[in-house]
């Protein structure tokens, strides 16, 4: 299935939580609302037409506009069919669905972007830091993110 | 006698919380195996919960080893010099890092990569998958109690450690597939040399064949153990001899296809349960060794027709791939190592992000673990085969 009847059939089924897409870029991107990722994702993997089984990766983005963001990369095992989704949430109120109830995948990878950019994923089961400490002060990935001076009481080196 | 070890019927036990926010009951342990335990294969810290000696639930800890890959990339000032940084992630399988992301950004560039350079690369990565597995079956036998096995697979490995070291200097960490191209031609008497070896690696491979896939005691602790199921593995993202062993025909060299491997004649290998369920540690086990027999295939093949060329032709002066994504996914000996680099046309990247396989398979080690024994665990962990270094990057 292409990008194009992907983007048609969702904007058919959801309206307006599909957003804007860009279809011909080098790997075609759907834009969805972060409140109804999970109920977008579970029809993506559910529908046989689309079966999306296999979400490759879950990227974490922090934007130039200063928005955050999530980056799904889709694949189906059984149509060999790849499309990627985008959403996107403010800085002041960084929530977006948690879709690890679609992928059991989805569960370290939001973590590790929870981790790092400090986007809530609602309704995910276990929401912890997974690579820094839990007392890491702020998310480094964030473009305005400063390494302490101090960490727990010991000078940082660099 | 006082009973002191029954507990009164209207007892309520206070809600004492682990870290991971788990209540305790009164009839199970927490016990912590690592973060420095021999069979977790690095600082990896399970916190299981065991009822006597059955694992009720793992959690694992991860983190110690997290050097930041993501946002040193980020603060490169080219692009060319992230690669040394990728070398560090999985550093068992180094060639295989440095392949994936070079893949990435010459998918941005849009830049044609010269034969002699796809060969060269493709024999250094099955050379490395070969390095890799030794390394993972070698160290699954001593987990297992099997001593001589892991030394006849580092003696096999260290000659393909001579290989690279000939090649470009280094034994481990090499820097030495480029964007565009290689670091260095291929030395004379190379080519006769992994000939050599190839011959000789196959009376090895047979030798632990004998000595241990068909032994039955190693039989008796991995077959049937940590059975994970087709539909899970797919759902946990699974990548590499973790799913093959679950019986999913699926290998990116063949199905997303990258360099040359549709020229040659190899097959992909699958889990099919000979010695117990299918997608148990045995088959995951199985599937390495029938995978080294392949690569042992793949560079015959490509080191008796490897073309004369300049190997350098293609790498680009300057890189500032213009502003755009994308995500490239290869299969490295643990899976699908796939690199996210978004490019704002400027000559470092954005945003790098790395799709670790073995980070994704480790995650997945909760679902195929509980109800197994402790010691049963280790030949889990063991079969999963996790790099920390890549887990945490």
């Amino acid at each position: 299935m292409t990008a194009q009847e992907i983007y048609d059939n969702l904007k058919a089924k959801f309206g307006d939580a599909v957003g804007e897409a860009k279809l011909d870029a080098l790997q075609p991107w759907i834009a969805i609302s972060e409140t109804r990722t999970r109920e977008i994702c579970q029809f993506l993997r559910d529908e046989p037409t689309f079966a999306f089984d296999y979400l490759s990766c879950l990227s974490g983005m922090d934007y130039p506009d200063g928005k955050l963001g999530v980056v799904y990369h889709l694949f189906s095992m059984t149509h060999r069919h790849k499309i990627v989704l985008r959403t996107m949430c403010t800085r002041e109120h960084p929530h977006i669905q948690s879709v690890s109830a679609v992928w059991g995948t989805a569960n370290w990878h939001e973590r590790e972007a929870y981790d790092m950019f400090g986007i809530v994923f609602d309704e995910h089961p276990d929401l912890r830091r997974i690579l820094c400490g839990d007392d890491y002060p702020g998310y480094p990935l964030r473009k305005d993110f400063k390494v302490p001076e101090f960490y727990n009481g010991m000078k940082v080196p660099y | 006698m006082k009973e002191s070890r029954t507990l009164p019927t209207d007892y309520v036990s206070s809600p004492e919380r682990t870290s991971s926010g788990r209540t305790l009951r009164t009839d199970e342990m927490i016990l912590n195996m690592g973060p420095q335990h021999p069979s977790t294969h690095g600082v990896l810290r399970l916190e299981l919960v065991v009822d006597g000696e059955i694992v009720v639930d793992v959690i694992p800890h991860i983190g110690y080893l997290h050097r930041c890959f993501e946002k040193h990339a980020e603060h490169m000032t080219n692009y060319q010099q992230v690669i040394p940084y990728a070398d560090r992630m999985d550093y068992l399988s180094s060639m295989c890092n440095d392949w994936a992301y070079a893949l990435a950004v010459e998918k941005l560039l849009k830049i044609e990569i010269p034969e002699r350079v796809q060969y060269i690369r493709l024999i250094m990565a099955e050379l490395q998958r070969i390095a890799s597995h030794l390394i993972a079956v070698g160290t699954y036998a001593i987990d297992m109690g099997a001593f001589t096995p892991f030394l006849w697979c580092f003696r096999d490995r260290e000659r393909i450690l001579d290989l690279f070291e000939m090649t470009c200097g280094a034994r481990l960490l090499y820097n030495y597939i480029w964007v565009g191209g290689v670091s260095h031609d291929l030395p004379p008497r190379f080519v006769e040399k992994t000939k050599d070896f190839c011959r000789d690696f196959r009376k090895t491979l047979k030798e632990v064949h004998d000595v241990l896939s068909y032994n039955e005691i190693f039989i008796k602790r991995t077959a049937n153990v940590g059975v994970l199921p087709k539909d899970v593995a797919i759902n946990y993202a699974c990548s590499g001899p973790m799913l093959r062993g679950s019986g999913v025909d699926w290998d990116l060299r063949r199905d997303d296809p990258y360099g040359i491997y549709d020229r040659f004649e190899w097959a992909v290998q699958i889990g099919k349960g000979e010695a117990g369920t299918v997608g148990d540690c045995w088959d995951r086990y199985m599937v390495r060794m029938r995978e080294m027999e392949e690569s042992t295939k793949l560079i015959e093949q490509a080191v008796a027709s490897i073309p004369e060329g300049n190997v350098q032709s293609a790498i680009p002066k300057r890189i500032r791939p213009e502003a755009g994504e994308v995500y490239v996914r290869s299969e490295s000996p643990r899976g699908e190592l796939g690199f996210y680099i978004v490019s704002d046309g400027t000559a470092s990247p954005y945003r790098v992000k790395a799709r670790a396989p073995a980070f994704v398979n480790l995650s997945v080690l909760s679902e195929i673990s509980r109800g197994a024994m402790v010691a049963d665990l280790v030949a889990i962990v063991g079969s999963v085969d996790i790099v920390l270094g890549e887990v945490d990057r």
